[in-house]
C-alpha cells in the first residue's frame, strides 16, 4: 500500500488548496467542496472493501518502518469512522449549497471545512500517539474559525471557552505524550501497547492513563468538564454545527477507545472503572441540562453529551460485547445527531428562530420536515425497529452480563429523559398551534424544497436501514470490537510483515 | 512610521534578507535552516517593509495576495509526495534525480527539497497574511 490508507488526508488537503486558491469564485469553491467529499466518501468506501475482512491497512509515511516514522494504521474502526466522515462531508455539502451565508463563504467557509475534514481524518489513520496529537491541533484550528466565523457577540463567547478548555486539554495530552515518551521511548501506538503490556511500571502507567483520560474527556465533552460544548456549540450556522457535532467529539471519543484498548487496556479494574463512572455521571448531566432548555439547538447540543456517555460507557464496560455496543452507538448517533441539527436548521430557515415557544404547528405547514425530524428523534431516544433501539440494546446487555446494575439503570432512566427531551420539542415546535402565525421566510418551490432536504431525507433513510439491516451493521461492530480487544492484531499488523 | 533612518535602511536590508532567505531554505537540507526558518526570514523582510513605508507599498512590491502564495505552497508540498508512489515507494517518501551539470559534476535533486520549498511559501504566505491584516486595522 504506497498511498491508499493517506488518501483520507490528502485528498481533503488538495480540495482545500484549490478552495484556497479560487479564493474569488465562491461557485467554484461549493463545486470543489461537494467533488472532494464525494471523492472522500468514495476513498473511505475503497478502504473499507479492503479492510472489513479484518486486515489492518498499513502504510509507513516516507518509507521510515515503524517505530522510527509515523505509521498509517487502518483497523475495522477506523474504516467505519472514515465512512461516517465521508457521509457527513456529502450531507454538509449538500446543504451548504442552500442555506449559508455570503459572507461566510467570502471568508473560507470551504477550505476549512475541507481542512477541518483533513484533521478529523488524520486523527482516525493515524498509529502515532504524537501525530494525534498534531491532528488535533489541525482540527482545533480549523473548528475554531469555523466557530468564530461571523463574529457574532455570542458566537465569540462559545469561541473563547470552547479554545481555552481544548488548549488545556492539548497541553495535557503534550504533557502525556512527554511523560510517555520518557518513560518508553516510543510514541508508536503499536509499540507503546507493546511496552506497556511487559509492564514493570504499573503507576507510573496508570497516571499517564489518566491524563489522557482527561484530556481525551475534554474534547469528547464528558463530565466533568463538557460545559465548553453547550457554550459553543448552538452560536454557528446550522451547517457548522452539524459539521462539530458529528464529528469533533466523536474524535475525542476515537481516541479514548483507541488508546484504552490498546495501550492502557492492562489495568481495567481501575481505569475502565473511572470510565464507567464518568459515561454515567456524563449521561444524567446532560440530559438533565438538556430538560431545562427551551430552544431547538441548544437541547440537541446538551444532548450530545448525554450521547457521548453512552458510547463511553461500552468503552467502561470493556467486554466484545460492550465495545461493539459502543461501536454501533457510534454510528447511529453521528448520522441521527447530525440529521436533527440539519433540521432544525431547515426550521430556522423557514421561520426564523429556534425558540421553542415561538413556533408551532409545523406539523400542518411541512409534514415532511415533521416526518424526518420525528424519525430520527424517536431513533435518539432509542425506540424501536430504529438504529437507536439496537445500540441501546447492545449496551444495556453487555451491562447486564456484567452485572453494573447501577449503569443499566442510569442508561435506561436518562432514555426515559431523552424521549422526554424529543417529544417535548415536537410538541412545541410541530404540534401545539403556533402562538402567532409565522410567515414562511423563504418560500421554496417544491424541487428546490427537496433538494434542500435531500442529505436529511438520505440521513433518514440511513438511520431506518441501520434498524432494518442491524444484522450486518452488528456483525461488522462485533469484529471491529473484536479487533480492538485482542491488541496483539494491532501490534502485529504495524511492527511486523512487509509494507 | 516616518523615520528617515528607518526607511534609508530598510531598503538596504530588504534584498539581502531574501537572499539569506534563500541560502537558509538550502542549507536546511544538512545544516540547522530549512524552509520554516528561510520562509520566516523572508516573511519578516517584507513585514519590515510594510513597517517602513506601508502595508499598501509592500502588498505592491509583493504583486500576489499572499493567501495565494500559502496556497500555492501547500500545493507543491502535497506534490512532492507523489513522484514515489511511480517507484511504488510509499507517498513521501524522498525520491532523488542526478541532473548533469555541464561541468561534468551532478547535482541531486529530491523531493525533500521540493517539500522544504513548500514549507517556505506556506509560513511565508502565513506570516504576510498576518501582519498585512493587522497593519491594515
Amino acid at each position: 500500500m504506497t498511498l491508499l490508507p493517506a488518501l483520507p488526508i490528502v485528498v481533503p488537503l488538495a480540495g482545500a488548496v484549490l478552495c484556497m486558491l479560487l479564493r474569488k469564485n465562491i461557485a467554484a469553491q461549493k463545486a470543489i467542496a461537494l467533488a472532494t467529499s464525494f471523492l472522500i466518501l468514495l476513498v473511505s468506501l475503497v478502504i473499507m472493501a479492503q479492510t472489513k475482512d479484518g486486515t489492518i491497512a498499513v502504510m509507513h509515511v516516507g518509507g521510515w518502518r515503524a517505530p522510527l516514522g509515523i505509521t498509517l494504521a487502518i483497523d475495522m474502526l477506523s474504516s467505519v469512522m472514515l465512512l461516517l466522515v465521508g457521509l457527513l462531508a456529502v450531507g454538509v455539502s449538500v446543504y451548504t449549497l442552500f442555506d449559508l451565508d455570503a459572507p461566510r463563504t467570502r471568508f473560507g467557509f470551504y477550505p476549512l471545512m475541507l481542512i477541518l475534514l483533513m484533521g478529523v481524518n488524520g486523527a482516525f489513520v493515524t498509529g502515532d500517539l504524537f501525530n494525534l496529537y498534531v491532528w488535533f491541533e489541525v482540527l482545533l484550528i480549523a473548528s475554531f474559525i469555523l466557530l468564530a466565523l461571523g463574529g457574532e457577540k455570542p458566537q465569540l463567547e462559545g469561541s473563547i471557552k470552547y479554545v481555552a478548555l481544548n488548549l488545556l486539554s492539548s497541553a495535557l495530552v503534550l504533557a502525556g505524550i512527554g511523560v510517555l515518551y520518557g518513560m518508553a521511548g516510543t510514541l508508536n501506538m503499536a509499540e507503546l501497547a507493546h511496552v506497556v503490556q511487559q509492564g514493570e511500571r504499573g503507576g507510573l502507567v496508570t497516571m499517564v492513563a489518566v491524563m489522557f483520560m482527561m484530556a481525551f474527556g475534554i474534547k469528547c465533552g464528558m463530565f466533568p468538564l463538557y460545559f465548553w460544548l453547550p457554550a459553543s456549540y448552538p452560536t454557528p450556522p446550522a451547517a457548522v454545527t452539524a459539521l462539530f457535532s458529528g464529528l469533533l467529539t466523536k474524535v475525542g471519543v476515537y481516541s479514548l477507545i483507541r488508546v484504552f484498548t490498546l495501550v492502557f487496556s492492562t489495568d481495567p479494574e481501575f481505569l475502565h472503572a473511572l470510565i464507567l463512572w464518568g459515561a454515567g455521571l456524563t449521561m444524567v448531566s446532560g440530559v438533565l441540562a438538556a430538560a431545562a432548555q427551551y430552544e431547538i439547538r441548544k437541547i440537541l447540543a446538551v444532548h450530545i453529551v448525554s450521547q457521548i456517555g453512552y458510547i463511553v460507557m461500552g468503552l467502561g464496560l470493556f467486554t466484545q460485547l460492550a465495545l461493539t455496543g459502543t461501536i454501533v452507538y457510534l454510528i447511529h448517533v453521528i448520522i441521527v445527531k447530525t440529521n436533527l441539527f440539519l433540521v432544525a436548521g431547515a426550521i430556522k430557515r423557514i421561520k426564523g428562530t429556534y425558540e421553542l415557544r415561538a413556533l408551532g404547528g409545523l406539523y400542518k405547514e411541512k409534514p415532511g420536515l415533521s416526518i424526518l425530524f420525528i424519525i430520527s428523534a424517536m431513533s435518539l431516544a432509542g425506540v424501536p425497529p430504529l438504529s437507536g433501539f439496537f445500540a441501546k440494546l447492545t449496551l444495556i446487555i453487555a451491562g447486564l452480563r456484567m452485572e453494573s446494575w447501577a449503569i443499566v439503570a442510569t442508561a435506561l432512566g436518562v432514555s426515559l429523559l431523552t424521549l422526554y427531551s424529543m417529544t417535548k420539542i415536537w410538541a412545541y415546535a410541530f404540534w401545539k398551534p403556533a402562538p402567532e402565525p409565522l410567515p414562511d421566510l423563504d418560500p421554496m418551490p417544491r424541487a428546490k424544497w427537496l433538494a434542500f432536504l435531500s442529505p436529511m431525507i438520505a440521513f433518514t433513510v440511513i438511520t431506518i436501514a441501520l434498524g432494518v439491516c442491524a444484522g450486518p451493521v452488528f456483525d461488522y461492530a462485533d469484529a471491529a470490537a473484536g479487533q480492538l480487544m485482542d491488541p496483539e492484531i494491532y501490534i502485529g499488523a504495524v511492527l511486523g510483515g512487509a509494507d | 512610521m516616518t523615520s528617515i533612518i528607518f526607511r534609508t535602511a530598510t531598503r538596504y536590508m530588504f534584498p539581502p534578507m531574501l537572499v539569506f532567505s534563500a541560502y537558509v531554505l538550502l542549507r536546511g537540507h544538512h545544516y540547522p535552516g530549512g524552509g520554516f526558518v528561510g520562509g520566516l526570514f523572508a516573511g519578516s523582510a517584507f513585514s519590515l517593509y510594510a513597517l517602513a513605508f506601508s502595508v499598501a507599498e509592500a502588498r505592491h512590491i509583493l504583486r500576489m495576495d499572499p493567501r495565494d502564495v500559502t496556497a500555492a505552497g501547500l500545493a507543491v508540498a502535497l506534490l512532492s509526495g507523489l513522484p514515489p508512489l511511480f517507484s511504488r515507494h510509499a507517498f513521501l517518501t524522498g525520491t532523488w534525480w542526478a541532473l548533469p551539470l555541464p561541468s561534468g559534476a551532478t547535482l541531486d535533486i529530491g523531493t525533500p527539497l521540493i517539500f522544504d520549498i513548500g514549507v517556505y511559501f506556506v509560513v511565508f504566505g502565513v506570516l504576510l497574511t498576518f501582519v498585512f491584516s493587522l497593519g491594515e486595522e
